[in-house]
């Protein structure tokens, strides 16, 4: 292969992961609609917000289910984790600014995150939800115990959160979180959506595929495990920090084995593997809660469980070809609606 | 000391009835089945109906805790499980997790979330002293029975016909296939005898375990830990696996209270990062 070939290879490479990597007018739109909710359901900002955390919950998981192929029962610590340390470093007035403290929170999460990522790598499907699921338990064991810092059973309290930026007052009716939270989950989604559609991104779904070939053709199999799972514990971490700054509040419960679970619903009734599927499932998993909790408050679970299993039966993956057919019909929809934006994105791989 | 040991024993074999049918459903079909202890919770609530309410002797309640848990498992094994076995792993776990869920709530609304218990005859309360060890009745007829119920799984496993069948499955389900041994038959008898075992187990540790709704999701986790670091492959890993938890669980909780589970977790962990296969699997990994 001579020099100006292989640039010339190289430049379609980066013309092709340019093209996949653009921003669709469905996307634009979907978005344009979740910062709309702001002004459009002002009531809902509490059941909204708890969406808007468990979407960016699910986005992490689905950064290590749907593009590296990892099932976790243990998201659950990450998430709690850093719940109980922004909770604790607002209450003794360590880190007093929220946002320092949401980032601190991810990275302290991500560390966690980088240090059980080499069991993870470990054994087989089932070791590896025994290893996920035996952390996770074994911190909600240790927040037992230290009760005198974390409030045990009873959960922490006297969290006093100072204004965000020094500037927004968390208010009563939860404005100012709910616009925190979405900011947030924006800024997150973002970044993944960086990650999973640069090389690097690629290279996780080909070892997804086959992580034998995907070894063959030089991909640092174990590498790239490590660090996708290490930013997914920071994203869920992120989640978690949140719950905790919104609610002012961290119980136990966060390091359940419930909360895992749910999440693994949240993400396949959303569909894995395209990012979304984490935010779709959120919202459709919360107005479903919702709704069941009013029929029959105390039995929501069975409900729940149902919907697993007939997820199950009828075969994920015919609902989520149904998903993605549906997604694909709803693009283009979008694209005749919006032939000017089209038109430019359209032009844009030609010109450069 | 030695009542610790005792008590330990004692719920290590509980544990091992409760899980042995976990490890060969997990061995022979490769299925992950977090839904095991909701039969075992099936046949605990059986047994409280039956002795409690209509004053059914407490031998026969076992016997029918373990015979309603096995038809619950063979009938769920026949019109479910079947359709799950080809799947990937993460199908299969939800599908349980959804079973545990829905078995949760219905035990919840038709029994109340209030803790069950069983009524013991008296005959089989208070202590004994052997040899200066005092030993609780109960405990100890879990043992002679977990005992005697384990000398004879092995025994079937090892002597007769359907136990080879069973073996052969295990360790090679395609020439197990080939040779004409149906598979399928073989797994339904023994998934529905491991459920029914599940049941025995939740009906004679009802005293010791308690027994809510929250079972299935409370002792999944102790199970699992049996089946992974016991191994699959036979069921003396698993048994000792059981004995060792049992010993390590309640020795843990005597000693250091406050860790609470915590010990059993790190073990698990550890044995898992340095066994992955499990402590007593075979060297000869598929």
């Amino acid at each position: 292969m001579t020099v100006e070939n292989r640039a010339a290879t190289a430049e379609g490479i980066a013309a092709y992961l340019k093209d996949r990597a653009r921003w669709s007018p469905l996307e634009i739109a979907f978005w344009i609609f979740v910062f709309a909710t702001i002004w459009l359901f002002p009531g809902k900002y509490l059941i909204m917000k708890d969406t808007a955390v468990l979407a960016l919950f699910a986005l992490s998981l689905d950064l290590i289910l749907g593009y590296a192929g990892i099932i976790s029962l243990g998201q659950a610590a990450f998430f709690g984790l850093a719940g109980y340390f922004s909770g604790l470093v607002a209450k003794y007035g360590l880190i007093i600014e929220p946002v320092s403290a949401l980032i601190c929170s991810g990275v302290v999460a991500a560390a966690l995150g980088f240090v059980t990522s080499f069991l993870v790598l470990r054994g087989s499907d089932l070791t590896r939800l025994m290893v996920t699921l035996g952390v996770s338990l074994m911190l909600g064991e240790v927040a037992n115990r230290y009760s005198d810092l974390t409030g045990g059973a009873d959960g922490l309290q006297g969290v006093d959160m100072a204004p965000i930026l020094g500037l927004f007052r968390f208010d009563l009716y939860g404005h100012n979180g709910y616009v925190y939270c979405l900011i947030v989950l924006f800024v997150c989604f973002v970044i993944a959506r960086r990650i999973v559609y640069s090389p690097f991104g690629l290279s996780l779904r080909s070892l997804k595929g086959n992580s034998l070939r995907a070894a063959a053709i030089g991909i640092p199999v174990k590498w790239r495990l490590v660090a996708i799972y290490t930013v997914a514990a920071g994203f869920a971490g992120i989640a978690g920090a949140l719950l905790t700054q919104t609610t002012a509040f961290c119980s136990l419960d966060v390091f359940s084995l419930d909360r895992s679970a749910d999440l693994l619903l949240v993400l396949i009734i959303g569909g894995t593997g395209y990012l979304y599927g984490g935010l779709v499932g959120a919202v459709i998993y919360k107005f479903l809660q919702d709704w069941i909790a009013t029929l029959t408050p105390q039995y929501w679970q069975f409900w729940i469980g149902l919907v697993l299993v007939v997820i199950v039966l009828i075969g994920r993956e015919r609902v989520e070809t149904r998903i993605a057919t549906l997604r694909v019909a709803l693009s283009r929809f979008a694209t005749r609606l919006m032939p000017r934006t089209a038109a430019l994105g359209g032009a844009a791989p030609d010109g450069h | 000391m030695l009542t610790i040991l005792f008590d330990g024993v004692a719920y290590g074999m509980l544990l091992f009835v409760l899980a042995c049918g976990l490890s060969v459903t997990l061995g022979l079909m490769n299925f992950i089945n977090l839904a095991h202890g909701s039969f075992a919770m099936a046949g605990g609530y059986c047994t409280v109906i039956v002795v409690n309410r209509l004053g059914v002797p407490f031998a026969l309640g076992l016997l029918i805790a373990f015979m309603v848990s096995a038809l619950l498992g063979g009938l769920l094994e026949r019109t479910l499980y079947v359709h799950v076995y080809a799947r990937p792993h993460l199908d299969q776990v939800l599908f349980t997790i959804g079973l545990v869920f829905m078995s949760v709530a219905s035990i919840d609304y038709v029994m109340g979330s209030s803790q069950q218990f069983v009524q013991i005859p008296e005959a089989l309360q208070g202590q004994i002293d052997v040899f200066g060890v005092g030993m609780g009745k109960y405990r100890l007829l879990i043992i002679v029975v977990c005992g005697l119920l384990t000398i004879a799984l092995q025994l079937m496993l090892t002597k007769t016909r359907f136990g080879s069948r069973l073996r052969a499955a295990v360790d090679d389900q395609r020439v197990a296939r080939g040779l004409g041994i149906n598979v399928g038959a073989v797994f339904g008898v023994t998934f529905a005898f491991g459920s029914g075992l599940a049941g025995l187990g939740g009906a004679l540790g009802a005293e010791i375990l308690g027994l809510d709704p929250t079972f299935p999701l409370k002792y999944m986790i102790y199970f699992l830990i049996v089946v992974t670091v016991g191994g699959t492959s036979s069921i003396t890993g698993p048994f000792l696996a059981s004995i060792l938890l049992g010993i390590g669980d309640v020795a843990g909780k005597y000693y250091v209270p406050k860790l609470g589970a915590f010990v059993i977790y790190a073990i698990m962990i550890v044995v898992l990062i340095w066994r992955p296969q499990g402590l007593f699997a075979r060297s000869t990994a598929r």
